[in-house]
């Protein structure tokens, strides 16, 4: 299947920023106070979310080939539900990124990332799930511009200022007020924070619990939206 | 199997509002085969995309294959197969693989024996032909794809919109057999669209036409073209002695007070009838001329054709509106 090759392509621009910069703010690690002596643990989860943000945003172009083709019509006239027909493709973009995340992680290791094991699996759920909200977004809007020079402009207005935002290359703590206070609507950000705590093997800390009430939160309404969209879908 | 009443869509749009369906009434029979006859943008496509569960109505309602079109879609997409006018395969998909993965989505028992006889039912299984993708298929080649998606589940009801268009003769004809066989030997109801008139005339029992979002007509080919046209009688006289035109107008004077004669002309030393019910009508016109001793050297009778029909009901020709629109 082209999921091969997505694979590969998919983790190139992380894998980048993993190589070239992270090396470079390892250098700078004293300033940021990550905490625990290792910029990796604050700086792979954010290039993890990154990657769901990205990697997840993007599969909305898939959709929007198959609005064309007719396979989304073919697919609407089966009695399969529709939260099928959107956990059908969601859970198949979420796999990817996870086996995405774990070709990454590994990298991360050999630079030097350390970090307690479970610490990792948790981070790396944060990062399923967000994935998994990410994808069914991305079909709300690709269904809702159903024309990929909609699509990509829109896509790249959201993303874009949401990574920053997020705090996804150095954490939101270290920014001004007003910022840190307009990242606060970004619930990104929480997943982020999150999955930092959980590579510290911070597990009872705040961030973890805030992280853990968002993502839930963020999965439910985005996979209703999309299901919506799926039985709604009508022109 | 379908009975709809004031279905109709309005789609509104950047560019105003599209009247495609204004209020379409119908009425399908088990085990019939129902065609929908009507120019480019007639609201064909958007009727079937209602009935299959695809389009929401702006009003209207309708029971599918004994289910409410709007309280039971599920149970609507249950018991249906949809054909769309577009296709509906991905490029890069094999063939075999889509038919494996609809066969799934149906829950269709032993779904290998299915597809091999559905791929030799609609001669799909040529050379590898399941093996590539529809990117690699021939256009008539992917529409029997597309049929045989259509019908993997054995559905009580099938909605075929215009499946035999990039078709050749021979695909054609085997396409028609095909859904005459499912017909006879599965009871399946097949509601299909079609720009074809000899598709309508020789695979439908039952014509509906459309035009603007209406239906404008509805019977059975034979029905509708006697209902509304009429057949076409041409008399050729033989003038033995008397001058043709002479011997015409003798004719027609005899056949004036015959209540089959709608209309008579004389046409370069002919006689053209407009006739109800030729078939019967026949013998009584010609025992009318014999007793006005006119004398035949040849006698021909036309069906009209379902443009005919068309062109009575709504003042164009299905060809002229068709090539208009294209
Ligand atoms: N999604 C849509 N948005 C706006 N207008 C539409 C849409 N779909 C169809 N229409 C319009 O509705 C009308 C009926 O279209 P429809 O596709 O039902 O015609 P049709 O009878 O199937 O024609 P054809 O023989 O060309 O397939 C057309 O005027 C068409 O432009
Ligand atoms: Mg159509």
């Amino acid at each position: 299947m082209r999921s091969k090759v997505g694979v590969v392509f998919g983790l190139t621009q992380p894998l980048l920023y993993l190589v070239l910069f992270g090396p470079l703010l390892s250098r700078v690690g004293g300033v940021q106070g990550a905490g625990g002596g290792n910029t990796w643990r604050a700086f792979v989860p954010g290039i993890l979310v990154q990657l769901a943000l990205f990697g997840a945003g993007f599969v909305g172009f898939g959709l929007i080939a198959d609005l064309r083709s007719g396979v989304v019509e073919r697919l609407r006239v089966t009695p399969v539900s529709r939260l099928a027909l959107l956990l059908g493709r969601v859970l198949c973009d979420t796999l990817m990124l996870v086996v995405q995340a774990v070709l990454l992680l590994a990298a991360g290791v050999l630079l030097g990332l350390r970090a307690p094991l479970w610490g990792i699996v948790a981070g790396l759920v944060f990062v399923a799930l967000l994935a998994l909200s990410i994808a069914s977004l991305s079909y709300v809007l690709a269904m809702m511009t159903r024309v990929e020079d909609a699509f990509a402009p829109l896509l790249s207005t959201v993303t874009l200022p949401l990574m920053l935002l997020s705090g996804i290359i150095l954490p939101m703590s270290m920014a001004p007020g007003w910022l840190d206070a307009v990242s606060r609507f970004t619930p990104f950000r929480y997943v982020v924070d999150a999955a930092r705590a959980a590579f510290r093997g911070d597990f009872s800390s705040s961030a973890m619990l805030e992280g853990a009430a968002v993502t839930v939160v963020l999965v439910v309404a985005s996979v209703a939206l999309g299901t919506h969209r799926f039985r709604k879908e009508n022109t | 199997m379908i009975e709809a009443r004031g279905l109709a869509r309005t789609f509104t749009g950047r560019r105003g509002t599209v009247e495609a369906v204004r209020g379409v009434d119908l009425s399908v029979a088990l085990g019939e085969i129902v065609g929908f006859l009507g120019p480019n943008g007639a609201g064909k496509s958007t009727t079937l995309r209602m009935l299959t569960t695809l389009l929401a109505p702006t009003a209207g309602s309708a029971t599918v294959a004994g289910r409410d079109l709007r309280t039971d879609p599920g149970g609507v997409r249950r018991r249906i197969g949809y054909v769309a006018q577009g296709g509906g395969t991905d490029p890069s998909v094999p063939a075999g693989e889509e038919l494996e993965l609809q066969a799934r989505l149906y829950g269709v028992a032993d779904p290998a024996a299915r597809i091999r006889e559905l791929a030799r039912r609609l001669e799909l299984d040529g050379e590898g032909l399941l093996a590539r993708p529809s990117a690699a298929m021939s256009g008539g080649q992917r529409r029997r794809l597309d049929v045989a998606l259509g019908l993997v589940h054995r559905p009580p009801l099938v909605f075929l919109d215009e499946p035999t268009t990039g078709l050749d003769p021979q695909s054609r004809g085997h396409l028609w057999e095909h859904i005459r066989r499912l017909r006879d030997r599965d009871g399946t109801t097949v509601f299909l669209t079609t720009h074809y008139l000899d598709e309508a005339d020789a695979l439908c029992d039952r014509v509906l036409i459309i035009d603007r979002g209406r239906i404008v007509a509805e019977g059975s080919p034979a029905e509708l073209k006697r209902r509304v046209a009429g057949d076409v009688v041409t008399v050729e006289l033989a003038g033995s002695g008397a001058p043709l035109e002479q011997v015409a107008l003798r004719a027609r004077t005899a056949l004036a007070g015959h209540s089959a004669v709608r209309e008579a002309t004389v046409l370069e030393g002919a006689l053209r009838l407009t006739v109800d019910d030729g078939d019967r009508s026949l013998m009584s016109l010609i025992r009318a001329l014999d007793e006005a001793g006119v004398e035949l050297a040849a006698l021909r009778m036309a069906r009209p054709t379902l443009d005919d029909v068309f062109l009575t009901v709504t003042g164009r020709s299905l060809r002229d509106s068709a090539s208009a629109a294209a």
